[in-house]
Formats: structure tokens, sequence, C-alpha cells
């Protein structure tokens, strides 16, 4: 588990402004899946395709938000000693929850992802966001901090598996895009995928390094 | 005047470049023989792959020069004439069937230099053979082209058919051999003299064998690796071939009666073991270190060939070793002169 030290102007400010500040650092500063390296195993198995990664993307945020508030709500009556099974047990029902939804109404979603909705319970961005800051923060400030690491994490899964989508499969949303293109077909096995993403992070570290 | 500078004292003449130029050079015969046998599409081949070796190097270099100052470090010369992004190029263009679309190349060296070499930091750096890196994604990227071969265009016993131009598409011996069929009209001088289908440098074993025979006598490398991994292939595949221990429906007689001589001549095996696995960065140090590697190179190559899933697997089983190599040298470290056992 990461502990984010939180700064002062987050803890005390509460203007609208501070609130945005909140929601944004999951996309850009602090972005789970870029800068803090977590939910790389979900990353990695299911951004074989665009819609795969978009599907996976509003599960996590889903079950992000839930838990935030849910456990933001709780702080102060979750023993500390306890607090990690507390944690699973909320973020387990919204991940059930998630999964009926998903089985009920896109099987073919459901069955594309496989394993990894029910393994949504121990993403690391999740647990790692409840323990980290909705167990010490106020509700709405969890609230937009879940919304953007969810956003964030939606954002990076969509951006590596678009790439290994028109890459791999020469498509984008399952529609072929350019004809005569051949596809590089090692870019939708798993070995592309940690190809991808150890370029986009060598990538936005020298983007980072560059200011 | 006394000059006082700090060890090592004793200079040897060699430099990095010039024996990279001369294991190029030692490669000419092979690829001369590989275009000869299966025409000029061949050597454009080869061109492409090396001058897009070259170019990326350099774009790379060029691009990674701003990010080298940022970071504190000395301003590097761009050194792509030093031989080494030829090689590579080389390498890679020497292990691609001859009739492949000539995008293939490109795309192959880009990545072989790109992410096998200046990923990890340019030459000296790199775990992987560069070359097989770019042979292995493209074999994963692309199998189809990568596994359509064609005959030589003199095919025929002994050179002598007439030159035929149709493109007709035909297996390895070695893929022939995976697909339970029997080889037929092939002897072992054609294997050697390369009169089969196969990947542009690769086909030629005494071309190869002349230029690696350049390389002893310059002492550029020695016999460990090569020798070692070659004898280890044909023991293997001896006692484990055709009629091998392990197969079921052939109790009796069974074992030390493959055709280690085809093994050992056909698919890539020459071309890896002299030169691919002798490469200096990716291989171990010590003596004793190299037997492990060709050995380890050689069990793989073997078991991928008998029983995997491939028909070939010398790249296979050198970028398995590659990746092994660190931990081989850990465990293989020379005594240090002075100090206690080791």
């Amino acid at each position: 588990m990461i502990d984010i030290p939180e700064t002062e102007s987050m803890a005390q400010g509460n203007s609208d402004k501070k609130l945005f500040l909140e929601f944004l650092k999951g996309i850009f500063l602090e972005n789970p899946t870029f800068v803090l390296l977590l939910g790389l195993c979900p990353t990695l198995a299911v951004s074989s395709s665009l819609s795969n990664g978009l599907g996976m993307g509003i599960a996590a945020t889903f079950v992000l938000l839930g838990s935030n508030i849910i456990i933001s709500i709780l702080r102060k009556f979750i023993p500390d000693r306890i607090r990690i099974p507390c944690f699973i047990v909320v973020i387990a029902t919204f991940v059930i929850i998630t999964e009926l939804v998903m089985k009920a109404y896109s099987p073919t979603l459901n069955r594309a992802l496989g394993i990894y909705v029910p393994l949504i319970v121990v993403n690391c961005i999740v647990l790692g966001r409840a323990e980290a800051y909705a167990s010490k923060q106020p509700v709405l400030k969890s609230f937009m901090d879940g919304l953007g690491m969810g956003i964030g994490f939606t954002l990076a899964l969509l951006l590596i598996s678009g790439i290994r989508e028109i890459l791999g499969f020469g498509k984008i949303f399952n529609y072929p895009v350019i004809k005569g293109f051949q596809p590089a077909i090692m870019l939708g096995l798993p070995s592309g995928a940690l190809l991808v993403i150890g370029l986009l992070l060598g990538l936005f570290n020298w983007i980072k390094n560059r200011r | 005047m006394l000059v006082v500078s700090s060890s090592p004292h004793i200079h040897k003449k060699e430099s990095t470049s010039k024996i990279m130029w001369t294991v190029v050079a030692s490669l000419i015969p092979a690829g001369a023989v590989g275009v000869f046998i299966f025409g000029l599409r061949a050597f454009w081949v080869i061109v492409l792959g090396v001058v897009s070796a070259i170019i990326t190097e350099g774009i790379i270099q060029a691009l990674t020069q701003p990010l080298r100052a940022g970071a504190g470090l000395t301003k590097r010369k761009v050194t792509i004439l030093d031989g080494s992004a030829i090689l590579t190029g080389l390498l890679l263009a020497y292990s691609l069937p001859p009739h492949i679309p000539f995008w293939l190349p490109i795309i192959g060296s880009f990545f072989a230099i790109a992410i096998g070499k200046q990923v990890f930091g340019g030459l000296g750096q790199n775990i992987f053979n560069p070359a097989l890196v770019g042979r292995v994604f493209l074999m994963a990227s692309w199998p189809k082209y990568m596994i359509t071969f064609t005959p030589p265009l003199r095919a025929g016993a002994g050179f002598i058919k007439p030159l035929s131009f149709d493109a007709i598409t035909s297996a390895t011996p070695l893929s022939l051999i995976k697909e339970g069929k029997a080889l037929e009209n092939i002897s072992y001088l054609d294997l050697f003299l390369g009169n089969r289908g196969g990947c542009i440098g690769e086909v030629c074993i005494l071309a190869l064998l002349i230029g690696a025979m350049f390389l002893f006598i310059k002492g550029y490398i020695s016999w460990h690796i090569p020798i070692t991994y070659i004898i280890t292939v044909g023991l293997f595949t001896y006692v484990f071939g055709a009629k091998g221990l392990f197969t079921p429906h052939l109790r009796a007689g069974a074992g030390f009666s493959g055709d280690w001589l085809f093994h050992i001549l056909s698919g890539g095996l020459i071309l890896g073991a002299f030169f691919m696995a002798t490469d200096y960065v990716t291989s171990p140090l010590t003596r004793k270190g190299q037997f492990i590697f060709a050995l380890g190179c050689g069990l793989i190559t073997a078991i991928i060939r008998l029983w995997g899933g491939y028909p070939e697997g010398v790249s296979y089983a050198i970028l398995m070793m590659n990746a092994a190599t660190p931990i081989i040298d850990r465990y293989t470290r020379n005594r240090i002169y002075g100090t206690g056992k080791f």
C-alpha cells in the first residue's frame, strides 16, 4: 500500500477550485497507471481492444466511486486494526453489483473481461485510494478523488488499448480502419501489452524530465 | 617524459569498430551466396535491412542527445558508422526468408535497433542480441511472411537445373521434418552448399564456415561457444532424434539413431552458433560460462526442433540464454589473483 502524503493545501482547502484539482490530479499528476503504477495486472490483461479497455475502465471507475464514498462516510466507524477487511467488504459489494449488471446487460463484454471483473476487488487502485485517501478525507473530496482516479485509469487504458488495437489488429472499436494494413500480431498478444506500457512510461518520463 | 596514467596499461590495437567491420566482412561470402541462390531480391532485402538499421541508429542517437545533456551526461559521438548497426542489420536480413515484402526488413531493423539496442542504452548495454530481437518480433507479428520460403532459383541436384523464375513457395527441410514428411532429393551436400529453401544467409554452410574461419584466425571469436553449441545439438538430436528414446510407437531399437548431421547442417544453426551466439555483449565472459551458455543454447535448440511447435529454435534458444547470461557470469567469475578460494 502506498501512502501518498497529503499536502497542507489539500487538507484545508474546500473551495470549488481545490475540488477540481483533486479531480485533475488523478488524470495527470497522479495518474494511477503511468505515475503511481497501480493496477497494472488488469491493464496488461484487458487492454487488447478499445471496447475491453473502456468496459474495464468504466467498471473500475464505478467501483472506485462507490467504495470511496462509502468508506469516506464510514471512516470514523471503521476500527483501525481491521480496516483492510472492512475496505474489502465494501469494495467487493460494488464489484458484485458491477459484475451482475455487466452479466445482465453486456454478456459479451463480461465474457471478454472474464476473471478480471471479479479481480477488481483486489485492484491496487481501488484499495490504494481507500487506504490512502478515502479513509482520511471528507465525502465530497473522496468522491472527486475517485472520479479523477477512475477517469485517469480509463484514459490510460484507452490509450494503451487504442495503440494495441490499431497496430495489433488494424481496427478501432472492432471496425477495420486502414485497407491493406498488415497488423503486427505481437502487439495484440500479452508481450505487446508489456512493450506498449514500457514505451509509454518511457515517453511520459521523458516529457516530465524535459520540463 | 614520464607519463603517469591509470590502468589498463597494456593496449590492444583492436577497437570495437574494427572488430565489427571485420565481422561484417566475414559475413559477406554467406550473403553473396544467398543472393546467388535466391536471386537479386535477396540482395535488396539485405540492403534495406542494413540501411534501415543505420538510419534508425542515427535518428535515435540524435534524438537522445539533448536528453543526455539534460541528465548531465557527456555528449556522445554519433556512432552510426562504427559497424555495429550495420552488423545488426546484416544479421537480421540474413535470417529473413528471401521473398518477404520489402517493408518487413525495414520494420525489423528499426525494431532491432530501437527496442533491442538503443532502449537499453546503446552498444554494450543491450541484454539481448538486437538482430534476433528484430527477427523474433517479425516472427511473432507477421508469421505469414516469415514462414513462407521459396526454393532456390536453381533448384535440383547440384545446381544444374536451369533458372526457374516462378516463385513457388516451399518449406525448409526442417519444417518438412516437423510436418512428418519425408525428405526427397536432398543430400547432405545440398544442405552444405545451400541448395535448399531457407533464410538468405543461413543456407550456405560452406560460405559461413569460410567467414567463421577468418574470424578464428583473427582471434575475434573463440571455439568454445560455437563448437559446444553445435556438438550439443548434434549429440542431442542423435540420441533423441527421429526414432528417439521417447517416441512411443517405436520401442524396439529406439534411441541413438537420430540424423545428427542433418540437424547440424539445416536451419540457422551454423549462422547462429558462429555469428550470433558469440556476440561479445550478450554472451558470458569466462570460458566456463561460455560452455554453460552454449550447452543451454544447444539443448533449447534441439528441444524446440524435436518437440516444440516451431520447426527451428536457434533464435529463441540464443535469446533465452542471453537472458541467462548475467546469472551465468555471476556464478562463473574467475578467482581474483591473491584472494582466497572462490
